[in-house]
């Protein structure tokens, strides 16, 4: 995949009213993604799965991404009159960017070997509105991967034909890889412990320090 | 009691003495069953100390039981997850006495590299009472073995009768520990506060 423009610009056509972002990625290997509007969600993967010009037809891993609410400063040039004269400052931004829950879909085309294509699918926010439309109708393959994400991230997909957790118990009720998870006190401590072991190691033993 | 001089004198002379205890110790740690399951990696060497390069029927151990009510020894080779717990205990609560346990690995043991992770079980001792840990990761098969002839040696010098009598002749002793049950964050209880407490720290600073 060259550039995502032409490609965002197919699936805009094919899907009407459907809103694609394209998301970049500042690292030089990783390609950028596309950010779609979870209710058109799936009549996009539709489409780019039985496009014979695109022919997505296998979906290779899906994953989640917790994003809890972050400051990002940003350093933007910006025209200032400075003592007269019109100049170019350098000026720290910062912007809050909302909380939420991510899901990725890795996509390739066996029949074109062409790939990977990422998808990207945001939730609304983290805490209760966290339901996305599920995949799996669309490729089989995903079935298990969001359930691993439904029970990991807790995120909800809707039209998902077996949403159980899937690797831990049913009575469990927290979501272990979210940012915010905190794990049972349930491991000793190391015999001469040091930075956050010791800390956790203070709260763990009564009495402030350890026997 | 007969003492050792007079017996290596008579045996000498093709007079073979012994006791009760000694005959029943000695036909007990010669036929070692265990039990026939693996969780992990470890199986693989487990499965390995069985076959013919390092022959676990040397020791009268090859005999890998699919029942645990056939069994003697639990071999748990391999990480214990929480999901995963609960059965071990039932299993090992499903064997008949007397029944030993060999924590293989560094996984069952303590936890080993997944250790602070929040779905493993930080060592089987936690449940239940192990006989032998073998650290390693995954321990040889070489090492299986001597943790095997470490176990015939402690079922050797059991007792019939007497305080210090071997678990399964102790009428009061338990033969069955609790199983955990899944809750909300974590097993319940974490563990068995009678099998297992947490060391206390020697260094803080």
């Amino acid at each position: 995949m060259e550039t995502l423009e032409p490609l965002k610009g197919r699936i805009e056509a094919a899907v009407p009213g459907i809103r694609v972002e394209i998301v970049p990625n500042g690292s030089p290997a990783n390609p950028a993604s596309l950010l779609l509007d979870s209710g058109h969600a799936r009549a996009a993967a539709a489409f780019l799965r039985d496009d014979p010009a695109l022919a997505f037809d296998y979906a290779s891993n899906v994953t989640g991404v917790d994003w809890p609410e972050r400051t990002v400063r940003e350093k933007i040039k910006v025209k200032r009159m400075v003592g007269g004269a019109e100049k170019e400052v350098e000026e720290l931004s910062e912007r809050k960017t909302p909380a939420c829950l991510e899901a990725v879909y890795h996509l390739y085309s066996m029949a074109r070997k062409a790939g990977p294509l990422i998808l990207r699918l945001r939730t609304e926010n983290r805490a209760d509105r966290v339901s996305l439309p599920s995949l799996t109708p669309v490729w089989r393959s995903c079935e298990f991967q969001e359930r691993e994400i439904f029970d990991l991230f807790g995120i909800v997909f809707e039209g998902h034909p077996d949403l159980r957790r899937i690797l831990m118990w049913p009575e469990f009720t927290d979501h272990p890889m979210r940012k915010d998870y905190i794990a049972p006190d349930d491991y000793e401590y190391e015999p001469t412990p040091h930075g956050a072991t010791l800390e956790r190691a203070r709260r763990h033993y009564p009495g402030g320090t350890a026997p | 009691m007969m003492d050792e001089e007079l017996r290596s004198e008579l045996s000498r002379q093709g007079v073979v003495t012994t006791t009760l205890e000694e005959l029943y110790n000695w036909g007990r740690k010669n036929s070692i069953w265990p039990l026939q399951f693996g969780l992990a990696c470890c199986a693989i060497e487990m499965i390995a100390t069985s076959m013919a390069r390092f022959d676990i029927a040397r020791f009268g151990a090859e005999v890998f039981r699919p029942s645990p009510r056939q069994a003697d020894l639990m071999i748990v080779a391999g990480t214990v997850t929480k999901k995963m717990a609960p059965q071990i205990v039932r299993l090992y609560n499903q064997m008949p006495e007397p029944k030993y346990v060999i924590a293989m690995g560094a996984c069952a043991i303590s936890g080993g590299p997944f250790k602070e992770g929040y779905n493993v079980l930080k060592g089987i001792d936690r449940y239940i009472p192990v006989d032998v840990h073998i650290p390693g990761c995954p321990p040889r098969p070489e090492a299986l073995l001597q943790a095997l002839m470490t176990l015939q040696e402690k079922i050797d010098r059991q007792h019939l009768t007497g305080e210090g009598r071997a678990r399964h002749l102790d009428a009061d002793a338990p033969g069955e520990w609790p199983i955990p049950e899944f809750g909300k964050h974590d097993l319940e209880p974490p563990s068995n506060p009678a099998l297992w407490q947490p060391p206390p720290m020697t260094r803080a600073e």
